[in-house]
């Protein structure tokens, strides 16, 4: 969507590596704030979830921070961020339901993932800088075996025999 | 031929006749002079052209209501003055001015034993076509009450100004010519000389005492919805609001208008509205809020005939119950009555600072007789109560905006002050502001804004106390003056019976009032409503004499001293 | 506005610590991501701004805020905030509404917030649906939509918020999606820089009561023309608009509304002269 955009603006390794750090950060936020939900509304095993993706994206921005070594990685430009739209690892809060399944959180998990390899595949193919294709393309690897362990993670939770989870209370209303 | 102290006037005419212009003339140049006096009005339902009556009193001493009858009757014309049969009552004495060229008065005006002259008014105009006939009337009646046609001559002068001075002259003329018609009428309706200079005198009506009041009270933002007969509260704040740094806004409605005063205060600036009755019934939600979310607001309602849309020109005391119980849920907040034309001033400035003191609402209850009236009064003296809220300066983290303590007055953050953002909410909260359903913080938050109320030191306002004896009358708002002089003229005959009229209706003072009623035997509760409203609510939270007897009935006719009066020496004995 | 330079503010310092009670899934987490982000953009400190909402769920974001706020009664966030503002301009004024508090109850303040045009940006959070209530219809609603209060729908036709917006003379109008925060968040900001009442319409979807609405972000599309300061071209816009046109869609130049001012009268006496006999 907006990544076309990104792409044309990433004319540096410095640069790409600030966008790379955005991502990873607006991720962990994300699934922070997941987490904070699923407690709030009393699914605890969700919450520990979203607090296991939230840890491992905080690696991974770590991870980022160590391989942009000595260069100067510029900071997020203001607090909105790079996309138009949304931040592409960032789980889709709109999808997110108070009686998920672990399943669901992977599935959650599995589209940012892709989102991400998507704009690192993009990026890789039509960067303006070699270097940064080059840089990409491995960013890019690192996204694939994200999207790998995902994967593999779902077929530790298979879809529901059953329908869906089912709330026999009805919504409540408090105000 | 004696002299008299007070003498009441009606002056009625239509289609633009200016019949109540003549009267506020009237009034003026007799005050000006030194007399005291008042002026309310009677009018039909159009919008122009209608009937009209202008109802003076003018006296040597202080007044406070109209008197029991009419002594002076002026018709410019008669055309439908029947409607004014009930409110203009003659006695076998009174004088009827009356034009010939106009016809007789209606029957219902003109009881036996009542005095005609002619003043002819037709055949004047006639002669003299730059002449109007109210000021040909204006200037009959002055004559007849004693008032010196030049100070006559100057309040008719300042009046035309503006359209020149030719016209001026013309209608000073028109007046000496009314005065000389009277010069063979040898009745008996000169008012002796006025009393001695009391200092600086102000002619001014409660609506306009009630917008001042607010503005000396610290006022300085006000949300307008014209409602009859609250309107001339917010005209009067209008231009004069800006002068003081403050502003007024014209809202789409009442809802609008008191949560926008809402949102003002909540900024930090003292803020009123005023309205009706009908407008009041809008408000109540949002009156809940102030008080929930603990935001001092000023809401006048004048009161006017009820239910629903009732009779918006006239008054009655009706709105009493809705002030006092009509917010939903337990909701302490301050109701407060104005007694009389000047005591608008002090009762609205007073909300004001209670309001601010206790951030809470303040409903104002005035009513039309009082809102509408104009009345020479002496210039109120300044009084010390500016509005002043308890402001947080320091700040805990988390700031507590409803901690408890402190007598219940918990100090607000204004916004703009770092540290200090809280979310003020109608929702039940815990004392720092956070929505809750515990039992134990709405319990707390419950108690801490009823105690803030109750337990605050009123003082004497709370209400007016006067006299002895083991009679006492009970009253509240403009019937104060009424009852105040329907006791003059018991005490006269030797009873001895005391007034006791509260200003401050909300809280109650159940200790206070025990106080006032202590060796009480006889009461008799006064009001104007058809329900016993006010009776009812005394019943409801104060002990009363065995002997304790109701005199109510509703508007639009105002109750007279005459009937009071009656009560007492008529009903159970004094 | 304040003088000074922007604040390095994260959008961190913009929430509190409260734990909103939106269902997961609900889009009014987004719109509070893009409120914090756009006010850090903005730089404001947060004792500057105050947001002010009626009832509702939408309304409950000023407790999620680290502002000053205010949650009123049904329906009145908008003369609620014209109060304040008018009486301190120094103020960021934020107004937070749903589509039945702000287009319903509230539909007769949103005229005349718009007439009177008082420097506000009004968000509010459309759902299609009384969300808090356990769903009953909103006045944007589709007509069909069956509820328990209007079976087989209401048969009436939906309100146009931006479409009545601008006839009420508004003096910005726009519309975003909650599922794209970061241009919610632009948009926002530009609509608290623009001086007057700013509308914005923000399509946030209802997880509980309208799990269709998981299809808006299949629907929601950029404005294919830029956004125009002729009211007349906008007004022909919005009255073919699709209601998924996500962008700013009007501009206008009005200048905001300023209370009265009087010469300030030396000693309040001079007000009471006119009194005098």
């Amino acid at each position: 969507m907006s990544d076309a955009a990104v792409i044309q603006a990433i004319d540096s390794p410095a640069t790409l590596f600030a966008v790379a750090l955005e991502i990873e950060t607006d991720a962990v936020e994300r699934y922070k704030l997941l987490a904070e939900q699923m407690e709030t509304h009393n699914n605890p095993e969700l919450a520990r979830i979203f607090l296991d993706l939230a840890r491992a994206e905080g690696l991974h921005a770590e991870q980022i921070r160590r391989a942009a070594g000595d260069l100067v990685v510029e900071p997020r430009r203001g607090p909105i961020g790079a996309w138009r739209t949304e931040s592409p690892e960032s789980a889709d809060l709109i999808s997110a339901h108070y009686l998920m399944r672990p399943r669901d959180a992977l599935l959650m998990a599995l589209a940012g993932e892709e989102r991400a390899l998507a704009f690192y595949s993009g990026l890789a193919a039509a960067g303006n800088d070699a270097l940064v294709r080059k840089l990409a393309a491995d960013f890019a690897e690192e996204e694939r075996e994200h999207v790998e362990l995902c994967r593999r993670l779902l077929l530790r939770y298979l879809p529901p025999a059953a329908a869906d989870a089912d709330d026999p209370d009805p919504p409540l209303a408090v105000d | 031929m004696a002299e008299r102290t007070s003498v009441s006037v009606a002056m009625v005419g239509s289609g633009g006749a200016g019949v109540l212009t003549t009267g506020a003339m009237l009034l003026q140049a007799a005050c000006a002079a030194g007399w005291n006096g008042l002026l309310t009005r009677s009018v039909g339902p159009q919008i122009r052209g209608g009937e009209a009556a202008a109802l003076l009193r003018l006296a040597t001493h202080a007044i406070e209501c109209l008197a029991d009858h009419v002594d002076l009757l002026v018709g410019i014309d008669w055309v439908s003055a029947q409607r004014f049969e009930a409110e203009i009552e003659l006695a076998p004495g009174s004088l009827i001015v009356s034009d010939p060229g106009a016809g007789p008065p209606p029957p219902a005006l003109s009881p036996s034993g009542a005095r005609f002259i002619e003043l002819r008014l037709t055949e004047m105009i006639k002669a003299n076509p730059a002449w109007r006939a109210n000021m040909i009337a204006l200037g009959a009646a002055a004559h007849l009450l004693g008032l010196d046609e030049r100070d006559l001559a100057g309040v008719i002068r300042l009046h035309f100004e503006a359209k020149g001075a030719d016209i001026a002259a013309a209608n000073v003329a028109a007046a000496q010519a009314g005065g000389r018609a009277m010069a063979a009428e040898t009745s008996d309706y000169r008012l002796a000389r006025p009393a001695q200079s009391h200092g600086k005198r102000w002619l001014i009506t409660g609506n306009e005492a009630t917008a001042l009041g607010a503005l000396r009270g610290g006022v300085r933002f006000a949300a307008a919805y014209p409602i009859t007969p609250a309107s001339e509260i917010l005209e009067w704040l209008a231009p004069n609001l800006p002068k003081v740094g403050g502003s007024l806004v014209q809202a789409e409605d009442e809802l609008a208008s008191i949560n926008m005063i809402i949102g003002a205060s909540y900024g930090g600036v003292p803020a009123l509205t005023a309205t009706s009755g009908p407008g009041l019934s809008l408000m109540i939600e949002a009156l809940g809020l102030a008080t929930a979310a603990e935001i001092p607001i000023v809401v006048v309602d004048v009161m006017r005939g009820g239910p629903s849309t009732g009779i918006p020109t006239k008054s009655e005391q009706t709105d009493l119950n809705i002030a006092v119980y009509g917010l939903h849920g337990d909701a302490p907040h301050l109701v407060i009555a104005p007694q009389s034309v000047t005591d608008c001033l002090l009762a609205t400035q007073w909300a004001t600072f209670l309001a601010e003191a206790l951030q809470a609402p303040a409903i104002v209850l005035s009513d039309q007789s009082l809102g509408q009236t104009q009345a020479a009064v002496s210039r109120p003296a300044d009084l010390a109560f500016i509005g002043e809220r308890l402001r947080a300066t320091e700040f805990a983290t988390p700031y507590m905006r409803y901690a408890l303590g402190g007598g219940g007055v918990s100090p607000m953050a204004i916004p703009g002050t770092p540290g200090g953002q809280y979310t003020a909410d109608g929702l039940t909260h815990t004392a720092r502001g956070i929505p809750t359903s515990s039992a134990r913080e709405h319990r707390a938050q419950l108690d801490k804004r009823r105690e803030k109320i109750e337990r605050y030191a009123y003082g004497a306002l709370w209400a007016t106390l006067e006299g002895e004896g083991d009679a006492a009358v009970i009253t509240w708002g403009s019937l104060t003056g009424v009852a105040r002089e329907a006791l003059a003229r018991a005490r006269a005959d030797g009873h001895r019976i005391r007034l006791i009229a509260p200003r401050l209706l909300l809280p109650t003072r159940p200790e206070e009032m025990t106080a006032a009623l202590a060796g009480v035997k006889r009461l008799l509760v006064v009001e104007q409503t058809h329900s016993a409203q006010f009776y009812r609510y005394l019943r409801a939270y104060y002990t009363l004499p065995q002997e304790t007897r109701v005199f109510h009935r509703p508007g639009p006719l105002p109750i007279r001293p005459g009937e009071i009066h009656r009560q007492l020496t008529e009903g159970a004995s004094l | 506005m304040s003088a000074t330079a922007p604040l390095a503010c994260k959008p961190g310092d913009y929430k509190s610590q409260t734990k909103p009670i939106w269902c997961p899934g609900c889009g009014d987490y987004h719109v509070l991501m893009a409120l914090t982000r756009a006010l850090a953009a903005l730089g404001l400190p947060p004792e500057q701004i105050a947001v002010i909402s009626g009832i509702g769920c939408s309304s409950r974001i000023p407790a999620y805020t680290n502002c000053y706020g205010f949650h009123g009664v049904h329906g009145r966030s908008l003369p609620l905030a014209a109060g304040l503002k008018i009486v301190r301009p120094d103020l960021t004024v934020i107004v937070a509404s749903g589509d039945g508090d702000g287009y319903s109850i509230g539909g007769n303040h949103f005229l005349h917030a718009c007439r009177r045009n008082v420097d506000l940006t009004y968000l509010v959070m459309d759902n299609h649906i009384y969300g808090m209530t356990k769903g009953q219809p909103s006045p944007t609603t589709e007509p069909d939509f069956d509820t328990a209060l209007t079976p087989g729908g209401t048969g009436v036709r939906p309100f146009n918020p931006l479409v009545v917006a601008l006839a009420s003379g508004a003096n910005f109008v726009a519309r975003a999606y909650a599922g794209n925060p970061h241009e919610t968040a632009n948009i926002i900001v530009e609509a608290v820089r623009h001086p007057g009442f700013s509308f914005v319409e923000i399509l946030s979807p209802c997880v509980t009561y309208r799990p269709d609405q998981r299809a808006w972000k299949d629907r929601v599309h950029t404005a294919p023309v830029e956004a125009t300061d002729d009211a007349g071209r906008a007004a022909r816009r919005l009255m073919t608009d699709d209601g998924f046109n996500l962008g700013v869609l009007y501009r206008g130049d009005r200048h905001p509304f300023r209370p009265a001012v009087a010469a300030a009268c030396g000693d309040r006496s001079e007000l009471e002269k006119g009194f005098e006999l």
